[in-house]
């Protein structure tokens, strides 16, 4: 399996002061899964402070976004095919799933969901294809 | 040389809509066959601006789209400020009827995007007599709700940034960032409760899945255009539509999502254009 799109991710993020500024209200410790790999993502004032991933035991998380390696891999292409290029599109068709306290994803929605997107503009959306 | 002023003239009109006054705005450009537009839920008839600027469509058309009560330049009634505004097929059909009657519109075609869409079908179904022919765009006589609404206005989530990041993702990837950015921007500047409002009446009071089948298409034709890209009105929600509509035309757009008239002009045009010389022809 190619690395994921999570790996990389705070690198990224963290060099795109347009989003780091649109995120600088926002702290939160959140959970994305991708496949069987864990990596819990912390957000310090719009930046990613720490990525960790891998299974680890009593740790919290205010909100999850869970999908299957082969979603997020759709998702990431420079151009998904329909039903693949949106968060909530992935959660309709059953390719991926959001738990926990919502409020501050809704609250901060476009930062997330950009965030969430970042590997598809940084070169990576290959993935193993 | 002096500046580029645009065809389009935007004006005001008063009516009365369930015992109150409005002042309903509205914008036009060209002449012939009148063709009302109705925008999306949230958003307002700043979405038709291409349409209303298409030289190819106004030399045929008088091309018409008004914003909706709440939405745009239309205010909401007096005494809004008491109570929750909540759209249902009633209010929304009394709506678009007393909009023609004040404009004394002759048989417009009307077409909707999305509540729009669905509206469209109601009127074609109740009052195949005041419209020359219907279009429906990302149009379904039914759709399971796929989320929430109670997010949308709420004190401690900004309504216009959640309802824009919301449906962001209805806009197909290929659309052009210029007019993805410029649809987003309707919702972002939607009033407190405007788009859950809308969602009231798109979700609660408008399940036709009983009744499109009574549409006669030979006294209103139907025609319906879904991007593929569209998973709130998804492809096969407008393919069951037409199905049960006997003599109902549909085409799936590619390249383009729940927002064809703005996110993406150009390519919207390719699957209109044929759709108005249809009904140009059979005027």
């Amino acid at each position: 399996m190619a690395k994921s799109g999570f790996e990389d991710l705070a690198d990224q993020v963290n060099r795109n002061s347009a989003l780091v500024h649109r995120g600088r209200f926002l702290d939160v410790d959140f959970l994305v899964v991708d496949g069987d790999t864990p990596y819990w993502i912390s957000v310090r004032e719009g930046r990613i402070a720490e990525i960790s991933a891998g299974q680890a035991l009593l740790r919290s998380w205010a909100f999850a976004i869970r999908a299957t390696s082969e979603a997020w891999r759709t998702f990431w292409q420079a151009t998904p095919p329909p039903g693949f290029h949106d968060l909530f599109a992935l959660c309709k068709g059953g390719h991926a799933k959001i738990e926990g306290d919502l409020q501050p994803l809704m609250a901060n929605l476009r930062y997330i969901k950009e965030v969430l997107a970042t590997p598809r503009t940084s070169g990576l959306e290959d993935h193993g294809r | 040389m002096g500046a580029e002023v645009e065809p389009i003239i935007g004006r005001y009109v008063r009516t009365q809509i369930s015992g109150q006054s409005h002042r309903i705005y509205f914008e036009e450009a060209g002449a012939g066959i009148p063709l009302l537009c109705l925008h999306t839920a949230g958003a307002d008839a700043r979405q038709f601006q291409h349409l209303l600027l298409d030289e190819q469509i106004t030399e045929h058309f008088r091309v018409i789209a008004f914003d909706m009560p709440w939405h745009g330049k239309s205010s909401p009634p007096v005494g809004y400020q008491d109570k929750d505004y909540c759209l249902t097929t009633a209010l929304y059909s009394e709506s678009i009827r007393s909009f023609c009657a004040a404009l004394a519109l002759d048989r417009p075609v009307v077409m909707g995007c999305s509540m729009g869409g669905r509206i469209v079908l109601h009127l074609a179904q109740a009052f195949p007599d005041e419209f020359r022919a219907v279009i429906g765009l990302e149009a379904a006589d039914h759709q399971t709700p796929w989320y929430d609404t109670s997010w949308l206005h709420r004190p401690d989530i900004h309504g216009g940034e959640v309802c824009a990041a919301l449906i962001s993702g209805l806009v197909a990837p290929q659309s052009p960032e210029e007019h993805r950015w410029e649809t987003l921007w309707g919702y972002l500047q939607s009033g407190p409760g405007v788009f859950k409002g809308d969602l009231h009446f798109y979700r609660e009071d408008s399940d036709y899945r009983d009744r499109v089948k009574d549409i006669d298409t030979e006294k209103c034709p139907v025609y319906l255009l879904t991007g593929e890209y569209d998973f709130s009105c998804e492809p096969s929600d407008t393919l069951r539509t037409a199905e049960a509509i006997a003599g109902s035309q549909v085409e799936i757009m590619e390249a383009l999502g729940h927002f064809p008239i703005s996110e993406n002009p150009d390519q919207f045009r390719r699957y209109i254009l044929p759709v108005l010389d249809r009904i140009r022809a059979g005027s």
